[in-house]
Order: C-alpha cells, then sequence, then structure tokens
C-alpha cells in the first residue's frame, strides 16, 4: 500500500502541480463501529479529475459523501481522521456543514432534479444563499456550462420532469454548477443513463476542468481511464493504491491493483 | 379426462362448486354493504327532502315543526369548520413534520407515535369529557364555539399528524438530498420541497379529520352546545349549536314530523360533508397536476 | 517550483467566506421549538386525559365502594334507593359490540376478500371509495337510520320488539364499523405477495382453498388487528346506540329491549341537571374511565398483534 506525495512527483518528474484542494489525513468512517474506509490518505488536486474506483461495496461512495458531510445525514457515522479544505478541517467543531456544502457540491446516480420547473432548479440553491446579481443570467450560465442551455432555453418554465434521463442529469450538474463550488463530486453520474448521455457527460466533464475541480467515482473502469487525471483504487474500505491515471493503468505498482485494472477480479 | 379417476373428478367437481358457491357469497356480502348504503340514502332524502325549503333555511329552531329552521345550526357549523381548521391545520402539520423529519428515531420519538396511534382509538365522548374539564371549566371558556373548537381540533389532531406523516414520508429521500447537497438547512428543505411534494396527501388527510369533526355529535354535547339557540353567533366566546346536535334534538322528539325534520337537517350535514370532499379532491388533483 | 495563487474563495454569495458556523441561526431555533412544542401537545393531551379520569375517578370510589360498582347488577345512580352496580352498562355495550361484530366480522372480511382476491380493477375501483363513503358518514346519521328505518322493519319481523331495543343498535353498529372491516383487511390481504398465491394454485388448488387455506392465514395479523380495532370503535359508539337503543339499564339477556351502554348513560348525565360534585355526577367519570380502559387495551393489543406478527415478506 502506498500513495504517492506531491514532492516525489516533483522530485522524480520535475512537474509543477497544482496546490491540493482537499488533504485527506487517515480518514475513517465507520458506522455504528464498523469501519466502511479505513485511513484513507491523498490529496485531490486543484483543476483536475480525481477518480475513485473499485468493486462494489469498497466505500468509494462512503469516501466521496464524507468530502461534503453528507454522511453527517446517516445515524451512527464517525469520522476518524482530518480532511482539509484550505487549512480548514471540514470536520472541526467549529466548521458549519451547511457552508462546506456551499462549496463542495455534489451530483448524484440517480437524477433528481426538484419537482419544479428548470428555472426554478437552478435558481432554488442560489436564492437560499442570497444571491443578489441577476439570476437569469446565473441560469443561462450554468446551464452553458452543463452543456444544456441549447436544448432548453425556450421552455425554462417547463417542469424539469419532463426532461430525458441525460438531460436530468445534465440539470442537476447545472443545478450544482449555479453554487460554483470549489469542488464537484460525482457519484456514478452515469451509471443511470444510456451510453451516448454518458459519452456527453464525460465530454462536459473534460470542459469543466479548466474551471473546477471534480471528484468521481465510478464502477466503469474504462470511464475512469478515459477521463481522469488522478485514480484511486480503493477495496475493503483501504485505499490500496493512488497516482496519476496512466500510471494505474499501465504501470500500477500493487499486485492488487493489476488484478483489478486488467480485470482479473471485480 | 383419461388421466385421473372417477372419484378423483368428482372431488374436483365438489371443490369447484365450493369455490364458485364461495365466490359469490363475497360478491353479495360486497354488494349488499354498497346496496345497504344505497337504502340509507335513499331513506334519509324520502323523508327530508320535502321540508327543504327557503323557510328551512332562514329559520331559527321552533317547538312547531312548520316554523322550525336550521339557520344556527348551519352558522354554528359553518363556524366550527373554521375554528377546528385555523386550530388543527397547523399544530398538526407541524407535528407531523416535527416527526418525520427532526425527531430521529429514538425512543422519545417511538413514544410519541404509540401515543398518537392510541389516542386515535380514543372514544369521541371522552374527548368530550376533557374538553368539558379543560375549556370549559378550568379556563372558563364556558359553553363557548372556542371550546367546541379546540375539544374537536383535540379529537382530529391524531389523524391530521397520522396521515401528515404518511404524506411527508411518501417524499423520496432523493430530493432531500439534492436540497442538502445545495447547502440548504435543514428547515429550508422541509419549507421549500418536502412540505409542497406532501400537500396533496396532507390535504386529503386534513379534509378526512375535518369531516369527522363536523359530523361528530358527543363531544358537543358534553361541551354543551346547546339544543334550542334562537340566534346566530356573533364571535368564538357565543353559545352555539350545530347541525349534529340540532339533528339529534330533532330525532329524540316523539313527534315524526321533527323525525322528518331531522332527515332534512341529514341532507343539509351530508350535502356539507360532500362539499368539501369535492373541494379536498379538487386541491389535490390541481397540486398534484402542478407537481408533474 | 512555481508559485501557484492561493485557492480563491467565492466572494458576492452573500455570506461570509469561511466554512464557520454562522453566529446561531435563530430563525430556524425558534422554527424547531415551535414544531417540538406542536409534538408535544398530543403527549399532554393524553396525560390531561388519564389525571382527569384518574383524579374524577378517585372521588368517586372515595364514597362508592369498587366492589359495589364491579359487581353490582343494579344501576341506578340518580334516584333513592340508589345503586352503583355498573354491569347493566357494560352488558349493554357488550350487547350493542357483541351484536356488531357478528354482523361486521364476517362480512368485513368477505369484502375483504372479494375486493382483494375476486373484483377486477374496474369494479375495485368503485367499490371502494362506496365503502369509504359508509365509513365517512356521521353516526347521526346511522342513529337515525336505526329509529327509522331498521326498527320498524324489524317490527314487521319480531312484533313484539320494543322501539328502542339493542338489535338496531347492534345492526346499525354493524353497518358502521363494517367499512373499516373491509378496508383494513383488505390492505392486509394485499400485501400478501402474489408469489404465495401463485404457488398455491401451482399446486392444484381452487380459489377458494387459496383464499382460506393460504392468503388469510398470511394476512391473518392485519385481519385481527382490524377486528380488533373495529371492535374498539364499536364500543366508543355513542349516538347511534343513545337514539336508537335507549336509555334503559338492563341484565336481560333479550335483544328485542331497551338497554344503556356506556356511552349512551354519559351522554344521559351531561344533558340531565345532575349537580356537578355530587356523586350522582361523578358516576360520569368512572363510567368513562371504564370505557376509556377497555378501548385503550383493545387498541394496544391491537397495536401489539400487528407489530409482533406482522407476516414480513422478501
Amino acid at each position: 500500500m502506498s500513495t504517492m506525495e506531491n514532492a516525489d512527483l516533483v522530485n522524480d518528474r520535475k512537474k509543477i502541480l497544482p496546490p491540493a484542494v482537499l488533504d485527506l489525513k487517515e480518514v475513517s468512517v465507520l458506522y455504528s463501529g464498523k469501519a466502511a474506509v479505513k485511513k484513507v490518505s491523498c490529496q485531490i488536486l486543484r483543476n483536475r479529475i480525481t477518480a475513485i474506483i473499485g468493486p462494489s461495496g469498497c466505500g468509494k461512495s462512503t469516501l466521496l459523501r464524507s468530502l461534503n458531510r453528507m454522511n453527517d445525514f446517516v445515524d451512527g457515522v464517525t469520522i476518524e481522521g482530518e480532511i482539509l479544505f484550505a487549512d480548514q478541517n471540514l470536520y472541526g467543531i467549529e466548521v458549519d456543514p451547511v457552508q462546506v456544502r456551499r462549496r463542495i457540491g455534489m451530483v448524484f446516480q440517480k437524477p433528481n432534479p426538484f419537482p419544479k420547473s428548470i428555472y426554478n432548479n437552478i435558481a432554488w440553491g442560489p436564492s437560499i444563499n442570497g444571491y443578489t446579481g441577476s439570476m437569469d443570467e446565473l441560469v443561462e450560465r450554468s446551464l452553458s456550462q452543463a452543456a444544456l442551455w441549447d436544448e432548453v432555453k425556450d421552455r425554462l418554465q417547463e417542469s424539469a420532469l419532463n426532461l430525458s434521463g441525460g438531460q436530468q442529469q445534465r440539470l442537476c450538474i447545472a443545478r450544482a454548477l449555479a453554487m460554483e463550488p470549489q469542488v464537484l463530486l460525482m457519484d456514478e453520474p452515469c451509471s443511470a443513463l444510456d451510453p451516448i448521455s454518458t459519452s456527453r457527460i464525460e465530454d462536459l466533464l473534460f470542459e469543466l476542468k479548466t474551471h473546477y475541480t471534480i471528484v468521481i467515482v465510478t464502477h466503469n473502469m474504462q470511464q475512469a481511464a478515459r477521463i481522469s487525471d488522478y485514480t484511486a483504487f480503493m477495496e475493503m474500505g483501504i485505499m490500496i493504491e493512488f497516482g496519476e491515471t496512466d500510471q494505474i493503468f499501465t504501470r500500477p505498482n500493487i499486485k492488487r491493483t493489476e488484478e483489478y485494472v486488467t480485470g482479473r477480479f471485480g | 379426462m383419461a388421466f385421473i379417476s372417477e372419484q378423483e373428478y368428482q372431488n374436483l367437481q365438489h371443490r369447484h362448486r365450493k369455490a364458485r358457491v364461495f365466490q359469490r357469497c363475497c360478491a353479495a356480502v360486497t354488494w349488499a354493504s354498497v346496496f345497504l348504503l344505497a337504502v340509507l340514502l335513499y331513506q334519509v332524502c324520502a323523508d327530508g327532502l320535502g321540508w327543504l325549503d327557503w323557510q328551512f333555511f332562514n329559520s331559527f329552531p321552533s317547538r312547531f315543526p312548520d316554523r322550525a329552521g336550521i339557520k344556527s345550526a348551519l352558522v354554528g357549523t359553518l363556524w366550527m369548520i373554521a375554528l377546528v381548521a385555523v386550530f388543527s391545520i397547523p399544530v398538526g402539520i407541524s407535528s407531523a413534520l416535527y416527526l418525520e423529519e427532526f425527531a430521529g428515531k429514538g425512543k422519545f420519538a417511538k413514544f410519541v407515535e404509540l401515543n398518537i396511534s392510541n389516542l386515535s382509538g380514543v372514544p369521541s365522548i371522552v374527548y368530550g369529557i376533557l374538553g368539558l374539564a379543560i375549556f370549559v371549566r378550568y379556563f372558563a371558556l364556558e359553553r363557548s364555539l372556542i371550546s367546541g373548537a379546540l375539544t374537536m381540533s383535540l379529537l382530529i389532531l391524531p389523524t391530521i399528524i397520522i396521515a401528515g406523516r404518511e404524506a411527508i414520508r411518501g417524499v423520496p429521500m432523493s430530493i432531500r438530498y439534492a436540497a442538502l447537497s445545495l447547502g440548504a438547512t435543514r428547515w429550508q428543505t422541509t419549507w421549500a420541497h418536502v412540505l409542497p411534494a406532501s400537500f396533496p396527501g396532507i390535504m386529503t388527510g386534513v379534509i378526512l379529520a375535518l369531516s369527522r369533526a363536523i359530523g361528530e355529535t358527543a363531544p358537543l354535547i358534553l361541551i354543551g352546545a346547546m339544543t334550542f339557540v334562537a340566534f346566530l353567533p356573533q364571535g368564538p366566546m357565543d353559545s352555539f349549536t350545530a347541525l349534529p346536535i340540532q339533528i339529534y334534538n330533532w330525532v329524540s322528539r316523539p313527534q315524526p314530523e321533527f323525525h322528518e325534520l331531522a332527515a332534512a337537517g341529514i341532507i343539509v350535514l351530508l350535502v356539507v360533508l360532500l362539499l368539501m370532499n369535492a373541494t379536498a379532491i379538487y386541491i389535490r388533483s390541481r397540486t398534484e397536476r402542478r407537481l408533474k | 517550483m512555481e508559485q501557484l495563487s492561493p485557492i480563491e474563495f467565492p466572494v458576492g454569495k452573500g455570506s461570509n467566506t469561511s466554512i464557520h458556523k454562522a453566529g446561531m441561526r435563530w430563525g430556524e431555533f425558534v422554527i424547531k421549538i415551535w414544531l417540538q412544542v406542536c409534538a408535544l401537545i398530543s403527549l399532554v393531551t393524553t396525560a390531561a386525559v388519564v389525571v382527569l379520569l384518574l383524579v374524577e375517578s378517585v372521588k368517586f370510589f372515595k364514597v362508592v365502594s369498587p366492589l359495589e360498582f364491579f359487581f353490582g347488577t343494579r344501576w341506578v345512580p340518580l334516584l333513592e334507593p340508589s345503586s352503583f352496580g355498573v354491569l347493566p352498562l357494560l352488558w349493554g355495550t357488550m350487547l350493542i359490540t357483541i351484536g356488531a361484530a357478528v354482523i361486521a366480522l364476517p362480512m368485513g372480511l368477505a369484502c375483504a376478500i372479494y375486493l382483494s382476491e375476486y373484483a377486477s380493477d374496474k369494479i375495485r375501483a368503485w367499490v371502494k371509495p362506496t365503502l369509504e363513503l359508509l365509513a365517512g358518514i356521521p353516526t347521526i346519521v346511522y342513529g337515525y337510520f336505526a329509529l327509522t328505518f331498521v326498527t320498524p322493519l324489524l317490527k314487521t319481523f319480531i312484533p313484539n320488539i320494543q322501539v328502542f331495543n339493542a338489535l338496531s343498535g347492534a345492526i346499525v353498529v354493524g353497518i358502521m364499523i363494517l367499512p373499516m372491516i373491509a378496508t383494513l383487511s383488505d390492505n392486509a390481504l394485499r400485501s400478501v405477495p402474489i408469489s404465495l398465491r401463485q404457488a398455491a394454485y401451482a399446486l392444484g388448488a381452487t380459489s377458494y382453498e387459496v383464499t382460506t387455506k393460504v392468503v388469510v392465514p398470511a394476512g391473518l395479523s392485519g385481519v385481527m388487528a382490524s377486528y380488533l380495532l373495529a371492535i374498539s370503535r364499536a364500543i366508543g359508539e355513542t349516538m347511534a346506540v343513545t337514539i336508537a337503543s335507549g336509555q334503559t339499564p338492563n341484565l336481560s339477556l333479550s335483544m328485542l329491549e331497551s338497554i344503556q351502554t356506556m356511552t349512551a348513560y354519559i351522554v344521559q348525565i351531561s344533558l340531565g341537571d345532575t349537580p356537578a360534585g355530587s356523586v350522582g355526577y361523578q358516576t360520569l367519570f368512572a363510567v368513562a374511565t371504564m370505557l376509556f380502559l377497555i378501548t385503550l387495551v383493545l387498541n394496544i393489543i391491537s397495536q401489539w398483534i400487528l407489530s409482533r406478527f406482522r407476516e414480513v415478506y422478501d
């Protein structure tokens, strides 16, 4: 088991690395005493896509949810270790989880638009957070970033539930982007979608990378290989290996990683 | 059939016959119940329709059947609907919200839930006794509209809470997670998403509960709603009568004309209930369409 | 190594830029307090009922011995010589309840079986609302129906029936609780998974056998719970029996005579002018306490049956 330190990378490859937006230090997540995530340490780098892969039940979704404190809503959850976000521990006593979620957004596996109009889906988040600028502009900007504007610009007042599955998921992405989050967490965002919608969203993520930091959990290895810059492989709650995607998929350091990415199990 | 014996065949026929008879019996019982409803409604209409005229609606009760009317009772019932709604709807919905969204699953929440189930099974007359002791005597509200309304509100509160909880539970968790992940507080999520989505279910429960409040007689008797009220209540502290009380008063008299008057009163009561239920169905379909 | 600019936080969203807790969001706090208070009202109600009934009953039992109350057979609380044996009232309630149960329990189950096993969706779509309508009719209407229709009808078959009699009341209360049993049992039977029925049919059973030997036993806890709830409702029923069954405490076995139930007695006392505080008046609380306890026990047993024995499938 090994993790890559930024310093090593710099020394080995003379690369200029972006700063770490999220720094996980020996993070464990326990459900009523049973550990679902065990002592994970890694760094999520700015403006990069980090993918978390692994077999079902390995704890990747749990780890993702702990990054924006969505695990708080599960009974009996305890967190050990630290998750640093701009030098503040996300789980510090003085930290307000609501503020955390305003800065770290999430897109879920199954599209979950509100049963409201497309416009109101986007506008609701900013409006309850006291946004005073032009809402029309924000809605257009968010929908454009999510590559949905052209398709819905004439029917913003229609119900969001009338959109197709792929469109709904892009709407959910736009809704999360409207909050201008530092980090965008995505929990298997394409697993409920058809291949065409999936590839559209993957293209979208490439463009979003320039402005946002993205962490994506996926059970689809090929997807991780296609779009991510860094990949973390988890099994049974332990982060077995973390590194640049190229390296993980072509020259993994750990045998178990190699077995997984070559399809020997999972 | 070649592969079964004569005895098996006879046995099969017998079983099939039994099944047919059974099915027909169950069907007959069901149709009989429906038929009973029709008979009941027909009976009431036959007796009472003849008495429904403008004079009936515009007169106060009287010792003389030809001069008796339902004005004070109808107005009293309408007052009751309004007051009971004002008390029971906010408290009921708030309780349901608290129990479903904020109370968690601990011992306290389970205890409250058990308590509400028990309360919904308590006979209405016990609520009347409670209302008498607490509102009429202890709070000295006398035999007023407000005493009656508060008592009825307590009576129907468990119904609203139980129906409200069902409706709130029916809102999918994914909606709540979506709102929370955008940095909303629990209350912002509840107010902006959970309540609107559960509104049709809540409304249905509320109307059902209000219908029950209108039809109940026993608690009002205990409270002391008068049976001979020849005036209209001007405010919540006035004494009053209501449709069920008036009907009871007329039924209790020996003269057949008063029985027919009672039937007329029943028709009015049923029409009020029908209108309330129709409103509920209308509100429900409107909000359901908007949510789609 | 090139220095990259530090992470910028979004400005202009109206709130401060750190993730520290805002000053106590007092709006949320107030709302939460209000919600809690509302939820507590139900607890307070129960406490009030219990305390009230207890206190007043204790006052009563200071004057009347519990032995006389629970085992006496004469109920004459307001006249001299007074007698406070509650058995006639209890018997009156029982007559009504048993009569109603004999009608409603089998018929209600038969309706439920028809609705869940045999009726087509179209028929179900309007029979179920009709039954719900029957359930929604105010009890005073049933009282009227009993007095003006059922009793005269019974008189044509049973000439020596009294004007106020237990049978009318029992019939009408039976009709009243039938929809309750039908609806609740229908829910219970419908929650039995189709796979169980299919397994039975595949073994060559007829619909009668499948229904009575597989489906109903499988949904029995729900059916039992509905029975108990309905009986509890019948016991607490007031107006129909007050109007139709009379005000005569009576221990006879005949259902053709006038009786008095516990609930009818409470109505009688409150409509009369017995002075408050007198023993006669306190009987109201003693009888009400009995009523409350009986219905409470039935309801608790019904819930216990549901929670203990509810068959859980997959």
